[in-house]
């Protein structure tokens, strides 16, 4: 009996706690909501830290893009093959890469670099006492090092993934050249006549949430952070699991919203 | 007559069931160097946090110029603590940012100075702690000395009223300590500036103290001057300061 109570208090303190950090969050999604408008606004330090985003994950974006687009027209080829529709191999692999595996992949990498990077700096500004050292100074952090953070990861977001779309289809092309004679232009001409404004649209504009969510997620992880250094690594850790799962979610709801507009 | 600087009035915090600080009243005239002694974990950090907000205390309030504190708007906070400094008992510099960067970011961020004016003021904060050579320095860079230094110029560039020391000296050798604790008394000679530290050190408090009060159990047990403290035949105060000076 005795254990049955404390095994239903551990689930209940569980729940709980698990109910007190959502809160947390949200809460922590409205103050972001209620600093972005407000003046001064940081251009500098946003430009900044687009600068230092995009070029931490171009390297690794960069590689993804291209084996996406490679691995999906090798995999592709033989299966359209066998209904003897080759011709549209161009068309799915496009269309493939600016709807999901784009955007979702992109931001999935951007997640695991940057989430948990930004975590790992709050974090140990936090521990470190720089957080508090700037509040103290009159300076508020949470615009200066939260804000800015979340907007620099929506903005450069988008923008990473149109390069890895593009990186994609040029893969593909070289996956496809490689078993079937096909020139570029006809390449081209068929992903081109294949993608819809409907495409790219939804499918980029999509990561500029994801980019909201992988900012403030590390950024929540990060800033509220303590116990030190261990402190530190868990909030970088749980900042990547907890950014990609939310893209995920999130994802499957703007697909659907996506459909519902463009049918 | 002496005017209050900083007036705290039966202050209480605890974290979860452990009573931190418990009905804590205090009064620091402007001009006044105060330090707290205390043993490790009697609240000293605690109490200076709740000072500026940092933390919120359960019960009680703190004034400071007369202000409460905790009812200030965000705005009024802000403008309460560009005239408060803080020394961390890390430091606290900003990692990503030079020595200079450090020392101009509340200047850059609070107030209308030029670029020159700027320049003019990091150059003569880091002459007082004589680190001029240390401005394009990155913290990782410095000796433990050296931070301690140059986060007492940053607390000090903005010629703050109010200056929160937390533990000054710790982890600092004997010279040093001297330095530092001489640093402190030149810089509050000159901004005439109102203190308060906190610390375990017998010397660093010898050097800048006017008056001391020692926390035990999160409450004040004794005040009065450093003088008065140490020759106290008190069993608790003559452990405390005999078991210091044994140490250093």
């Amino acid at each position: 009996m005795k254990n049955l109570v404390k095994k239903h208090s551990a689930v209940y303190n569980n729940f709980s706690g698990f109910l007190f950090g959502v809160g947390q969050f949200f809460e922590f999604c409205f103050r972001f909501l209620k600093n972005v408008f407000m003046p001064p606004y940081e251009f500098h330090e946003i430009k900044k830290h687009m600068d230092e985003l995009g070029v931490k994950t171009l390297p690794i974006v960069s590689v993804t893009g291209f084996i996406i687009g490679v691995v999906l027209a090798m995999q592709s080829q033989p299966i359209l093959a066998r209904f003897g529709a080759e011709s549209v191999l161009p068309a799915m692999v496009s269309l493939s890469v600016v709807r999901e595996l784009g955007p979702v992949i992109t931001a999935l990498i951007f997640a695991g670099r940057v989430s948990s990077g930004i975590g790992a700096e709050l974090g140990s500004m936090r521990v470190t006492e720089q957080i508090d050292a700037m509040e103290v100074s009159a300076i508020d952090p949470f615009r200066y090092l939260v804000v800015t953070r979340v907007i620099a990861c929506a903005l450069i977001l988008p923008m990473l993934t149109l390069y890895v779309v593009f990186l994609a289809i040029f893969g593909g092309y070289l996956a496809i050249i490689l078993t079937q004679n096909m020139s570029l232009q006809l390449y081209v001409v068929s992903v081109v006549e294949a993608i819809r404004f409907s495409d790219i649209l939804p499918g980029v504009g999509k990561t500029f949430f994801f980019g909201f969510i992988v900012g403030i997620v590390g950024a929540f992880k990060g800033y509220n952070a303590d116990k030190g250094t261990e402190g530190v690594g868990k909030a970088s850790t749980t900042s990547v699991v907890l950014a990609s799962l939310l893209i995920l979610v999130t994802d499957t709801v703007l697909v659907k919203i996506t459909l519902w507009i463009w049918p | 007559m002496a005017v209050e600087m900083v007036k705290i009035s039966h202050i209480s915090k605890a974290f979860d069931d452990f009573v931190v600080l418990d009905d804590v009243s205090l009064s620091v005239d402007h001009g006044e160097n105060l330090v707290v002694f205390g043993k490790s974990g009697t609240g000293k950090s605690v109490l200076l946090k709740c000072m500026v907000k940092l933390l919120v205390p359960d019960e009680g309030e703190v004034f400071i110029e007369g202000k409460n504190v905790h009812t200030l708007s965000n705005k009024e906070l802000k403008e309460l603590r560009k005239n408060i400094g803080f020394l961390f008992q890390s430091a606290a510099l900003y990692d990503s940012m030079s020595v200079r960067e450090n020392l101009a970011f509340p200047l850059i961020r609070n107030f209308y100075f030029t670029k020159k004016e700027v320049e003019a003021k990091v150059k003569r904060a880091l002459e007082m702690v004589s680190l001029e050579h240390a401005v394009d320095k990155m913290p990782s860079e410095l000796s433990g000395g050296m931070r301690k230094r140059i986060g007492l110029a940053r607390s000090i560039i903005t010629e703050p009223k109010l200056m929160l020391y937390d533990e000054p000296t710790t982890g600092l050798d004997p010279i040093t300590t001297k330095e530092i604790s001489r640093l402190i008394r030149d810089l509050q000679n000159q901004l005439e500036m109102t203190s308060i530290s906190i610390t375990h050190d017998l010397a660093c408090a010898q050097i800048i103290s006017d008056r001391a009060v020692v926390l035990d159990k999160g409450k004040i047990k004794y005040e009065g001057s450093l003088k008065e403290l140490t020759a106290s035949t008190d069993p608790f105060l003559h452990d405390f300061f005999t078991s210091d000076t044994k140490e250093d």
